[in-house]
């Protein structure tokens, strides 16, 4: 991996040409943002998108799999609940910085913790989904001469969407909001701006604020998005 | 190494009891002011809206948008605004931990079986009963749920704190080279100890309550 600068950053702002508003440490520059946009906030976007995508797609491979064997075996269940919530309970930037010798100044440190914190939140609301399917709809299937197998993907699954659904969007827009703090080391999205702005004498507003909105702005369209694909994915929850 | 790094970090506890005992004691007045602020704030808030059924844009508004905002930025923010110190901070550590607060008791009080309101008020219980010894009680598991995520939120996002010079056990998190690595794992040790303190201590308060409310028969 190259394009890694060492968290801090240089001292000088990245202020550009000095107009009255960067002189005053305005709240909100638009000729900073607008003449930064393409070499400092549109990377550090994409680079932020990327690391979500990645890690909530390994976490939910990770979490259907270890919601399957507590599904099948349920003495899983209270070590995977246990050791998922002491997990959580880690502050994400000391899980960041123990592993920064392990890994180095590369995406899979930033990566790792990720993953493990949608772990939290995914695993337990696919196996809640996936057990919330009522008794007497799995006994049908089961009269109907449905196999485990297509009972499991054409009933059980799909009865499990919205919940499933539920625990895939509060985990992306959390993986949004943790990976900013992975920049205090490594820095790489849209934390990197952010701590750019941080490590000045004086915060710089502009800077801060702008990185932090697209944060926002970017869970927010995740979150909507996710909801129409959740909508798409259960059409019959829209025939009343 | 990792398993060397542990050794290293229990070590460090004892030898540094006094030192992780003040810091970890400055980050727990820091979050537990601030969760007392937000539940004093959301709780009542989110009965009363939950009782009149009334709000669900705002509740659902405010869950979304509190996940979104990143807290780092969130704290950076309040301190290039109103710069560092513990109130400064427990603001915005108060905006943190009120969105599940908020959004957990209004569901709960919201959810409550409709059949079962309508039961107590044909009992001629007033709104203020109903909502106190009907409501409170049966939502009382969702409530704690939500309260506990808050805790937990607001004792690990205070160790941001130290990042910016605000001090707890992130002051030693934040200075990987003084303390050394096993420093840093000690602190988050001390955190998690914390906040699965702060769980456990939540998941007690909820049994006496729901011993102390269930009908006397």
């Amino acid at each position: 991996m190259t394009g890694f600068r060492v968290a801090g950053g240089p001292v000088i702002p990245n202020y550009g040409h000095a107009s009255a508003c960067l002189k005053n440490n305005g709240w909100f520059c638009t000729g900073w943002v607008h003449e930064h946009w393409g070499d400092i906030l549109q990377p550090a976007l994409v680079q932020h998108i990327k690391l979500t995508v990645i890690a909530v797609g390994l976490g939910f491979v990770i979490a259907f799999l270890l919601a399957l064997l507590t599904l099948r075996w349920h003495f899983f269940d209270g070590p995977i609940g246990a050791f998922s919530d002491f997990l959580y309970a880690l502050p994400s930037i000391a899980l960041f910085e123990l592993l920064l010798p392990v890994t180095g100044i590369t995406t899979t440190t930033i990566l790792i913790p990720l993953v493990a914190y949608t772990l939290f939140v995914l695993y337990r609301n696919i196996v809640a989904g996936l057990r919330g399917v009522p008794e007497e709809v799995l006994e049908s299937a089961r009269g109907m001469g449905l196999t485990r197998r297509q009972t499991f993907l054409r009933v059980e699954l799909p009865l499990a969407v919205p919940t499933i659904m539920g625990g895939v969007r509060v985990a992306t827009v959390s993986t949004i909001s943790i990976a900013t703090v992975a920049a205090y080391l490594i820095h790489y999205g849209l934390g990197g701006p952010i701590f750019d702005a941080l490590g000045l004498p004086d915060i710089f507003r502009t800077e801060l604020l702008a990185a932090g909105a697209l944060a926002v702005l970017l869970a927010l369209a995740a979150d909507s998005l996710l909801a129409l694909l959740q909508r798409a994915l259960t059409p019959w929850s829209r025939v009343r | 190494m990792l398993a060397s790094l542990f050794v290293d970090a229990f070590r460090f506890i004892p030898d540094n009891a006094h030192l992780l005992l003040q810091k970890t004691l400055e980050l727990a007045e820091l979050a537990f002011t601030a969760l007392g602020i937000a539940i004093l704030i959301a709780l009542p808030l989110g009965l009363w809206l939950g009782h009149r059924h009334r709000g669900l844009f705002v509740a659902l508004g405010v869950s979304s948008l509190g996940r979104a905002l990143p807290s780092i930025a969130l704290i950076g923010f309040f301190i290039a605004w109103l710069g560092v110190g513990f109130w400064n901070l427990t603001i915005a550590l108060v905006v943190i931990g009120l969105p599940p607060v908020l959004t957990n008791t209004f569901f709960a009080v919201e959810g409550v079986d409709a059949d079962v309101v309508e039961a107590a008020r044909g009992m001629g219980l007033t709104e203020r009963q109903i909502l106190t010894r009907v409501e409170l009680p049966l939502g009382l598991p969702l409530i704690i749920a939500g309260i506990r995520i808050a805790a937990v939120f607001v004792i690990a996002t205070s160790t941001l704190a130290g990042i910016v010079g605000g001090g707890g056990l992130g002051d030693i998190i934040a200075n990987q080279s003084t303390y050394g690595l096993a420093g840093v794992l000690a602190a988050a040790l001390c955190v998690s100890a914390v906040a699965l303190l702060a769980t456990w201590l939540l998941g007690l308060g909820e049994r006496a309550a729901a011993r102390k409310m269930a009908p006397s028969t």
